[in-house]
């Protein structure tokens, strides 16, 4: 028997994307702090702007330091390629830029992050380009929802505030009925929980600002491409078909293949919209995949123990997290992420806003602030903060509790978390 | 750009130029399970340096229409049509693996049709294992694994591609994984049985270059010695650090190798 011995994701965490520099030995990636590279020759200028050769240019369209990060990012998410941007957004925007243009139609799911939610329902249609939002249970809905202009369905691995799961085999084969791609937003997930480029989606994308850093000292965003999807076969996506005049007429489903879209995202995307993640921050969110496998871990461990002590505390109504047996999603999370579902999720305390102004408040280890995914255990009250703005009528629509409270647990000792939950708890319902 | 060879409609990728029949035209001849686009850090520098570029899709793989053809004898008469079909007299043949087989007996058994050639990761025989052959007949997924896992040198398993961002492993397992049922076992099996290469190099009177990887594992380079010496006036080329997919994993290199000669 032989089998193919493949680097496995842990040490590719570690390792992909990088040798050791070739002139000063040096073993961490060096961080390339330059805007521009020296030609060889004329000729070597001109191949290089015309997509003959491989290399740098300008390290708006890239860089080597981020281009360790995308190749990496690519290995994990077990992707042909991946492309660096600055931030999550930016992702999302190159991603959908690339694919379409006005006209365009998305077919999404309603369990987004409230900016995916801002640039699809509010900013976008300004483009051109409108969305239509469907529960990401309701199956039928997807399909329903799908217009001849559509051109990408998208989805949250692990939702939030709800911790609702995307059944991204069964989507994905609705959206290939139909002769489109299944993006993924895998941020609450990371490729160590979930790649979902294995289930069947076409792209994925990630807030890297999220799990992949995980110190929170950087803002950034990735896009990954299966190599998989069938652009000329679908006919629906000319950016990626037809002859481009930026590029002298270039064809990239027919040159490029398996890389079609991280190119044109690459070589039209960044290039023009500039959205190009910095060589310092590549190497910030590098220093995070090293140890993501394990930081991983220790966040489903943590936000485990969590839930646990939660569930035992008379002061907590409800909690979601489809790591419970009781949350609706909890079978297929066990089948498509059987390591854990991260360590993001919301529980209702009682006593409504007033009582969760409170708990948040008392807290002391939990950070009070708009993030997820650090290292350090973070807690945000919806209701008072990022959807203040909402009623308690809208609030439901939005499957908001007025005592909502959203944790994102980190990684310190998990004992003590359980200590500042539970005084912060007794505070927050004694009242 | 499509063609018709044989009746059947194939699809070539010209490297982003319009394709004038009145250039030094290369043809370009991909591996087994592969297609056109394993050759795009040379085909562009190519169709825009003064040659007319052909990257095909063999019948049965990537655009073109099947079936794929089941030895490297019928590839070469279908490859000796194309040169006919895209309306050139003589054209240069550079091949990988597979591919660089096709060339080589087409080069021989069409002489006046070819003007000179690049083989790359070539050997004399390419004996395949026989658990690749039996996954490919099976259509399991273990072939393309095995494909992928012995054509990539040691050096880009960890990655470090010339291409910002691109992963080696799973652009061969996305492009192997594309084809249609039967195809790669159709490959590997004109592969496994052609022992014809050696005897063929005699006749070939074109000037050739061989591109080799000092750590190709499935042709290695002391395996194309033999072709090499029996092929007049052909000059080695070894790449340090490439395995198999040299063409991809070292794409400069393999360029400057081939510009030499085609
Ligand atoms: C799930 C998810 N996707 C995308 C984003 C946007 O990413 P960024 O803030 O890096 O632009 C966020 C940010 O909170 C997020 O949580």
């Amino acid at each position: 028997m032989v089998d193919a011995k493949f680097l496995k994701p842990d040490t590719l965490a570690l390792h992909a994307g990088q040798h050791p520099d070739p002139v000063t030995g040096a073993r961490a990636v060096p961080i390339y702090q330059t805007t521009s590279y020296v030609f060889r020759d004329v000729d070597h200028a001109a191949s290089l702007f015309n997509l003959e050769v491989g290399g740098h240019i300008y390290s708006r369209i890239s860089n080597p330091t981020v281009a360790v990060f995308e190749e990496r990012v690519a290995a994990l998410e077990e992707g042909s390629g991946a492309l660096g941007v600055s931030s999550g957004q930016a992702a999302l925007h190159i991603a959908i830029a690339t694919l379409m243009g006005a006209g365009g139609h998305i077919v999404a799911s309603t369990s987004l992050y409230g900016g995916t939610r801002n640039m699809l329902g509010l900013t976008l249609p300004r483009f051109g380009i409108t969305a239509t939002f469907v529960n990401p249970r309701d199956h039928d809905g997807f399909r329903r929802a799908i217009k001849p202009e559509t051109r990408l369905v998208l989805g949250e691995t692990v939702g939030n505030p709800g911790g609702e799961v995307l059944d991204i085999p069964a989507i994905a084969e609705i959206a290939h009925a139909a002769k489109l791609p299944l993006m993924i937003d895998n941020t609450f997930a990371s490729p160590v929980l979930c790649r979902p480029l294995t289930l069947g989606a076409d792209i994925v994308f990630h807030s890297a600002t999220k799990f992949i850093g995980g110190h929170g000292v950087a803002i950034g965003g990735v896009i990954v491409e299966s190599g998989r999807f069938d652009w000329e076969g679908s006919g629906k996506f000319l950016t990626l078909t037809e002859p481009y005049a930026g590029y002298h007429g270039i064809d990239f489903a027919e040159e490029f293949g398996p890389h079609a879209f991280i190119m044109r995202a690459r070589t039209e995307g960044v290039r023009d919209f500039g959205c190009c993640m910095a060589p310092q921050t590549a190497f910030y969110l590098l220093q995070g995949l090293e140890t993501l496998p394990l930081r991983m871990a220790r966040h489903v461990e943590n936000a485990r123990k969590v839930i646990a002590f939660l569930e035992a505390n008379p002061a907590v109504e409800r909690i979601a997290s489809p790591d419970l047996p009781d949350h609706p999603d909890h079978a297929l999370a066990q089948r498509l992420l059987p390591k854990g579902t991260g360590s993001i999720f919301s529980f209702d305390i009682k006593g409504g806003r007033e009582a969760g102004r409170r708990f948040i408040e008392r807290l002391r280890l939990f950070s009070h602030l708009a993030n997820v995914g650090d290292a350090k255990s973070l807690v945000i009250h919806p209701a008072s903060t990022t959807h203040a703005q909402l009623d308690a009528a809208a609030l439901r629509e939005a499957g908001i509790g007025e005592g909502m409270i959203r944790l994102s647990v980190g990684l310190e000792d998990a004992d003590d978390l359980l200590d500042d939950l539970g005084q912060a708890l007794r505070a927050a319902t004694k009242a | 750009m499509k063609l018709t060879v044989h009746g059947r409609g194939v699809t070539a990728t010209t490297g982003g130029a319009e394709f004038d029949p009145g250039k030094p035209a290369i043809v370009f001849l991909h591996g087994a399970g592969f297609d056109r686009t394993v050759w795009r850090l040379q085909t562009r520098w190519f169709a825009h340096h003064g040659r007319s570029v052909l990257a095909v899709d063999f019948p049965g793989h990537g655009w073109s229409e099947g079936p794929a053809l089941d030895s490297i004898a019928a590839l070469a008469d279908w490859t000796a049509a194309l040169i006919d079909a895209a309306g050139l007299e003589r054209a240069a043949l550079v091949g990988h693996s597979m591919g660089a087989l096709v060339a080589v007996e087409t080069a021989a058994r069409f002489a006046d049709k070819v003007r000179a050639l690049g083989l790359c990761g070539v050997a004399a025989e390419m004996p395949v294992h026989p658990e690749m052959l039996e996954s490919a007949k099976a259509n399991t997924p273990k072939v393309e694994e095995l494909i992928t896992f012995w054509g990539i040198g040691n050096a880009l398993h960890k990655g470090g591609m010339v291409s910002p961002g691109l992963w080696l492993r799973r652009e061969s397992l996305a492009v192997l994984s594309g084809n249609r049922p039967g195809v790669i076992h159709t490959d590997l099996a004109a592969c496994h049985a052609y022992k014809d290469a050696i005897q063929r190099a005699a006749a070939i009177k074109c000037p050739t270059v061989l591109v080799l990887g000092d750590g190709d594992l499935m042709t290695p380079a002391a395996k194309a010695k033999p072709l090499a010496a029996a092929i007049g006036g052909a000059r080695s080329v070894v790449i340090p650090g490439a395995g198999h997919f040299m063409i991809v994993e070292r794409p400069d290199e393999a360029l400057e190798a081939l510009r030499g000669c085609v």
